[in-house]
């Protein structure tokens, strides 16, 4: 090929210093890593159709790992709370809330506390053979028999994730038939907002109050 | 160098003049405004009082009744060949004139192929807005005559868009998106009509465009970061600034200039930064990335603080993220918050207006980087890896040469619009651009047939004394060579360069390089003589083979007032160089095959 001079690629100086894959600049002898975390990620949306569309598209597009995606009405007509849990490396929670809060409907987004009160919704049928034995179960776990048949018994339990898991195992012995779980949905605990304010006002007012609040139940 | 520092500034002058046009059109056509009667009236009355001169498109069932409302408006409607090209000429015309673009086009396949102008629009931030028709509201969902669910395939290519189901306020819905366009991070807005709502009676006016509430951009970046980053600038040795193109569509291409002048840190620019900064001046480093200059990618390597302002790093710039200026603390300045650490960590944030941010950096820093050394390695990698090509006169013309002498033979505010692959690089590489605006191609996307329906868009934005040259490829011309029907039915000044090798030369390149030579599916066996097929479409042809033709035949086309094509038959083994191979390290570009 023609005319350009220079010395070839690799006769070329070096450059000194690296990045990791997170395009981060690192000490080549301390590499940074980001392991996955899970974390909970509340945001507030105006209540208007094709807004569930617009998120979970935005989570199918950009291959975020979405663990669940619970959606429901609030106190306000016009709003709607999407309540999300996501595996992500730090700078991937940082792009998940980024890449939210750019969507036109979206009010408001936070990341929630480890210590905020989530919740997840699950109904149990089992064969029930033995209703009473099925009763105790479900009341070890504040569970409640929605449906009782001759052959089946179907228990609703709330809780965290890990309640409802360990009621799942406690009921197999029974032969369970189906099984229907919710995502997590969640709030901040006390006077904090869950996703109500603008994003920067409510990390201020988080760092401003800082107040005492109830201790986590032995649900979490 | 005061020369140019007046040439940047005449754009503004040049904006404000186009800003008080549009005020006294609005209010011309307000004064004798013809009442609101249907909501297609609503539409087409948003689009006025949002200063709307020109509208791309192509007619058809769904959006006939906005048609007939704009039969009496003063908007002019340029009827495109392809709906394809509606959406390229509206995004080129965001690009020239920074206001939104507008396309038209009919339910079904209007809409869908308008969503590779859209796709193109929204990886370059191009300020732009598509209506579409839509089958009747009772008929949505029901796989009626040309149905497509637009909002649906066009929610992951847009920055919003809208189903608008009622008649009273799809003006307002027009309006929103106009504005959602243009403010912040500008991107294409898409507004789906159904039928029935441009058909319903309504009196309602459109109010002025307005975002919706929900939409916030932070213009002013948070001084204490902006202090911090000072500090960091005023201790740099290797400093860079990296100018994208958020420069470009921020209108900060002076403020950035000034910046660079006044502390003399070398500029190096992204592909849609292109004339943010003028290449002939001294600190130019000219485009960084895949094709860009071997001293861009040296200054990039080695430096130890970037100022970085409206890029989103695209992996064509930075090659393998692990090697992208590996010692390099970045300062990253952007109005999106979403690409600050999306792809390189930033260690110095500021969110905000370019222009605003930058001149609050201008504030912060107080004295210059002593960079002395550093700027005399710049100089030194400028001419140890300077941009030349040879000439053999038993060889066929060089590209390079024909990119050369068309920007010899226009001005410095002419515009080049171009399609994608090895003619696009070429063109970024030996056309020295001075003006911000003056480039207009397809960068995120890499839409090949750009080129031509840009020109057009480009064409209609443009100074009447800008002249607008489009370089194509032959496999990229052909994809929207249709077009040439709308330039010549408009009799718009337009030179169409076609480098023609005969082969998708960029695939051919990589075959060569990464596939054994292996050439498939990139040879064109036959190629049309555009030249002859510029003819039969009405415009003017003109053919080049030898170097002693190329300086007339140039000339000639371009002083020719009305569409111009010039079959260039260049070198078919012409490729182009330095490249950084994919994903690689920008600091080991190849100046040849060999090299690779």
């Amino acid at each position: 090929m023609s005319g350009l001079d220079g010395p070839a690629p690799e006769e070329r100086p070096e450059s000194t210093g690296r990045r990791n894959a997170q395009g981060i600049r690192i000490d080549p002898e301390v590499e940074a890593r980001h392991e996955p975390r899970r974390t909970v990620i509340s945001v507030l949306v105006e209540h208007e159709p094709g807004v569930l569309s617009d998120v979970s598209g935005l989570f199918s597009r950009r291959q975020f790992n979405i663990e669940s995606l619970t959606v429901g009405p609030t106190e306000d007509d016009d709003r709607a709370r999407i309540t999300l849990v996501v595996e992500e490396t730090d700078p991937g929670i940082d792009q998940v809330k980024k890449q939210l809060r750019k969507l036109i409907p979206v009010v408001a987004v936070r990341e929630l506390e480890p210590d905020a009160m989530r919740r997840e919704l699950a109904l149990v049928k089992v064969n029930a053979t033995r209703p009473d034995r099925v009763a105790a179960v479900a009341d070890m776990y504040g569970g409640k028999t929605v449906d009782a048949s001759p052959e089946t018994a179907t228990v609703e339990i709330t809780g965290a994730r890990q309640k409802i898991d360990s009621a799942i195992e406690a009921f197999s012995q029974f032969g369970i038939r189906e099984i229907s779980r919710t995502g997590t949905t969640a709030l901040a605990r006390g006077t904090e907002d869950t996703a109500g304010v603008a994003p920067n006002q409510a990390a201020q007012r988080v760092e401003q109050t800082n107040q005492p609040h109830t201790a986590p139940s032995d649900d979490d | 160098m005061s020369e140019r520092a007046t040439s940047v500034s005449p754009r503004t002058e040049q904006d404000r003049t186009r800003e008080e046009n549009t005020e006294e059109s609005a209010a011309d056509s307000s004064a004798d405004a013809r009442p609101v009667t249907t909501g297609a009236e609503a539409v087409v009355r948003a689009l006025e009082t949002a200063g709307v001169e020109y509208a791309f498109g192509v007619q058809g069932g769904a959006i006939m009744p906005v048609y007939d409302a704009l039969y009496d408006s003063p908007i002019r409607h340029v009827t495109m060949a392809h709906e394809q090209g509606a959406s390229h000429a509206a995004d080129a015309y965001g690009i020239v004139s920074g206001e939104p673009g507008v396309c038209l086009a009919t339910s079904g396949p209007g809409a869908t192929n308008l969503v590779t102008g859209i796709a193109d629009a929204d990886m370059d931030s191009d300020p732009m807005i598509a209506l579409t028709g839509q089958v009747p509201t009772e008929l949505v969902g029901n796989d009626a005559f040309q149905e497509t669910d637009t909002t649906g395939v066009t929610a992951p290519i847009t920055k919003a868009n809208t189903f608008s189901s009622d008649p009273n306020s799809v003006g307002d819905d027009v309006g929103e998106a106009f504005a959602l366009a243009a403010e912040g991070r500008p991107g294409p807005t898409l507004v789906d009509l159904p039928k029935d709502v441009t058909l319903a009676e309504t009196d309602r006016e459109p109010a002025e465009p307005k975002t919706p509430a929900t939409y916030d951009v932070q213009e002013r970046a948070d001084p204490t970061i902006v202090a911090e980053a000072a500090r960091r600038i005023e201790r740099a040795q290797k400093p860079i600034m990296l100018l994208g193109g958020g420069v470009i569509k921020g209108d900060a291409a002076a403020e950035c200039r000034a910046f660079a002048t006044e502390h003399e840190i070398p500029v190096v620019t992204t592909m849609p930064g292109i004339g943010s900064f003028p290449e002939d001046h001294e600190l130019a480093m000219e485009m960084a990335g895949m094709h860009g200059t071997g001293y861009a990618n040296m200054a990039i390597t080695h430096c130890d603080a970037m100022i970085a302002v409206g890029t989103r790093f695209d992996d064509r710039l930075t090659g393998g993220i692990d090697t992208f200026a590996p010692g390099a603390e970045i300062i990253h300045v952007d109005i999106d918050p979403a690409e600050i650490s999306k792809n390189v960590h930033a260690e110095y944030p500021l969110v905000g207006d370019a222009a605003t941010v930058v001149t609050q950096l201008a504030e912060a820093v107080e004295e210059s980087p002593k960079a002395t050394k550093w700027r005399a390695q710049c100089q030194q990698w400028k001419s140890e890896y300077s941009m030349a090509y040879d000439t053999p006169e038993d060889e066929p013309v060089k590209p390079q040469f024909v990119v050369e002498a068309l920007d010899e033979a226009t001005s410095d505010r002419a515009i080049v619009t171009t399609g994608v692959g090895q003619h696009q690089m070429w063109a970024c590489q030996y056309w020295t651009y001075t003006e911000p605006r003056t480039w207009v191609s397809s960068h995120g996307l890499g839409t090949m047939g750009y080129g031509l329906p840009a020109a057009i868009g480009a064409r209609l934005a443009a100074d009447d004394d800008q002249e607008v040259i489009c370089v194509e490829g032959d496999g990229s011309f052909l994809m929207t060579m249709q077009e040439l029907a709308v330039a010549v039915r408009e009799n718009l000044d337009i030179t169409v360069a076609v480098l023609n090798n005969e082969y998708i030369g960029m695939v051919r390149q990589w075959q060569d390089a990464f596939f054994e030579g292996r050439h498939s599916a990139s040879e064109y066996h036959w190629c049309p003589a555009f030249d002859k097929l510029a003819e039969a479409f009405g415009a003017r042809g003109f053919r080049i083979d030898d170097y002693d033709e190329v300086a007339d035949t140039i000339q000639e086309a371009v002083a020719y007032d009305g569409p111009s094509v010039i079959d260039v038959h260049i070198d078919p083994r012409a490729n182009v160089y330095p490249m950084v191979p994919s994903g690689g390290d920008n600091g080991q570009f190849a100046l040849s095959e060999d090299q690779l």
